[in-house]
């Protein structure tokens, strides 16, 4: 399923040296997509996506439903894999290395990711968090315990729950499971975290919650995050990229999206006249 | 007119609900009967020393079926270390692994073995162990018995394993484990109440079968040298002494069959009280 490894990429051309402050993108980029194409079968649900993803920052993907925004985030971990009968063409780089030709399980160590519904395991609240460690082959107890308290104050869950770590995690609140598997997905380290509609079941205070740590732990991952939420995309991101029909219409700065985005298109979707 | 078809409705539907429901209590109560006829001559011919003392000739008193009940006991683990680990490791490859017409493949011939009829399987196992050996053993009606569990044991994990929500599939790959430690660190530990009581029913459901092991474990008046020696089952004994002429004899296999129907019963109860207590995600 997986393409075959491709030569890496020469270097990313220079960002394009430009004195216009909105279109162009810094140079640091995490991810660079090329030309991306997905398929579902004979279905194609990506159509030639690319774009630069910066370090440390956020980016969030808006459109409609169905118009592959969360294919493909989720072949920036190679999630898509696990589906049978699916294909991915293009090239994929991670620090300028492609991730489509890498190990998979080390792939998802650096690309983490978080489901729109909560999904933590049946475990105590500390196994779920240090499983992304044991997993990896870190089990010496000091250092788990180390990064799972690191892990949960990171996710602003910690205070909630370290008299009960040992507590089952279904035990928790929608948006207390949500933070833990924000936890879980930070104790790994990864460098780009990526989440699929994180807040779609939680209401506006978990919400909220949610947004403030993504803000916090912005400095030492990149994030891409999408959402059905313009609101929360303006607030949130610093780039924002419009997908429709499994093409991305337009990336750009969020503010530029919002208030003066180049297609039309993109126009009616963030006003609401789309459809 | 209409007024006669209606009564005419209304007569067939009361005589289908009598009927119906006639035929609900007799098929209930055929356990019941069965239950208390057990319970009756079951108890009356119970002592201590039957769980003690090993089988006595017919005329003398006394006596009991201790190399028999440690015989089942026996046989059973037998049959669960070769059933169990084959059946379940067959399963997690039908749920995880295969793909769909492959999976469909394996259900049929599973579901075909699980048609196989139990004096066969046991021809099974004395032509794979006894005739080898050139024994009855302890061992051959292990076998016998643990290929009779593989069907269940194949169809309940699978079961077991397909409900789990593949959103906790994706969250451990998301972190970087692989497929295989998906499955037994978080799969298998979010359906592991399902699997015991799964398992406990096969359990239950092979304990009683008499016809595999009257070629493979064969029977025995006296303990066993071992697992590669004949050894006394309690369904083996009760055939034997139902069969035999003398009353005191049939009194002893009441005995047993009340034990034996008592244990069945423990164990089924068990598994649904496991599978009660729901999913271990609400125990630590």
């Amino acid at each position: 399923m997986t393409t075959p490894e491709q030569p890496i990429v020469k270097e990313r051309a220079p960002a394009r040296a430009s004195d216009s402050d909105t279109n162009t993108l810094p140079s640091t980029s995490k991810l660079n997509a090329k030309n991306i194409n997905f398929f579902y079968g004979s279905f194609q649900a990506l159509h030639d996506i690319s774009m630069d993803i910066q370090s440390n920052k956020i980016t969030s993907f808006i459109g409609p439903s169905g118009c592959g925004k969360s294919t493909f985030l989720r072949t920036m971990n190679r999630m898509n894999e696990a589906l049978r009968n699916t294909r991915v063409e293009g090239d994929l780089l991670l620090d300028g290395e492609n991730l489509l030709g890498m190990d998979v399980t080390y792939v998802r160590r650096r690309v983490g990711m978080v489901f729109q519904k909560s999904n933590p395991f049946p475990k105590s609240i500390f196994d779920n968090v240090a499983y992304g460690l044991r997993v990896n082959g870190i089990t010496k107890k000091s250092i788990v315990e180390e990064s799972v308290e690191k892990s949960l104050t990171r996710a602003a869950l910690w205070t909630e729950v370290k008299d009960k770590l040992h507590k089952p995690a279904s035990a928790l609140s929608g948006g207390q499971q949500q933070r833990l598997c924000i936890a879980r997905a930070l104790a790994v380290e990864p460098e780009v975290l990526l989440l699929d509609e994180p807040c779609s079941a939680l209401d506006p205070i978990a919400t909220l919650k949610i947004e403030e740590l993504l803000f916090q732990i912005k400095d030492m991952t990149t994030i891409v995050i999408v959402t059905h939420n313009m609101q929360q995309a303006a607030r949130l991101a610093d780039y924002t990229g419009f997908f429709l029909l499994g093409k991305l219409i337009e990336f750009d700065d969020t503010r530029k999206i919002f208030q003066n985005p180049n297609k039309k298109e993109t126009e009616d979707y963030v006003t609401g006249r789309f459809g | 007119m209409t007024m006669e078809i209606s009564l005419r409705r209304r007569v067939v539907n009361v005589l289908m609900l009598s009927l119906s429901g006639l035929c609900t209590v007799l098929a209930v109560s055929v356990l019941f009967f069965i239950l208390g006829y057990l319970l009756v001559h079951g108890v009356r011919s119970l002592s201590f020393a039957f769980f003690t003392h090993l089988p006595k000739p017919s005329g003398e008193t006394g006596g009991g079926m201790a190399n028999a009940i440690v015989g089942s006991g026996k046989v059973l683990l037998l049959a669960v270390l070769i059933g169990v680990p084959l059946g379940f490791l067959a399963g997690v490859f039908l749920a995880e692994y295969s793909n769909k017409a492959f999976a469909s493949l394996i259900r049929y011939t599973v579901d075909l073995l699980n048609g196989v009829p139990s004096i066969v399987i046991g021809i099974v196992g004395y032509a794979l162990v006894v005739l080898p050996m050139k024994h009855f053993s302890a061992l051959a009606g292990g076998v016998a018995l643990g290929i009779m569990m593989i069907p269940i044991a194949v169809r309940t994990t699978e079961e077991f394993l397909r409900s789990v929500p593949n959103s906790l599939r994706e969250g451990a790959m998301a972190l970087g484990a692989t497929k295989a430690k998906t499955i037994f660190t978080v799969v298998v530990p979010a359906a592991i109440s399902g699997l015991i009581s799964g398992m406990m029913l096969n359990l239950a459901r092979v304990a009683g079968e008499t016809a595999p092991l009257l070629f493979t474990a064969l029977g025995n008046m006296f303990w066993s040298k071992g697992w590669l020696q004949p050894i006394a089952t309690l369904p083996v004994m009760i055939y034997n002494y139902a069969l035999a002429p003398q009353e005191d004899l049939h009194q002893q296999a009441w005995a047993a069959g009340f034990v034996l129907l008592t244990l069945v019963l423990v164990i089924n109860i068990t598994a649904r009280l496991i599978i009660a207590r729901g999913p271990s995600s609400s125990r630590r």
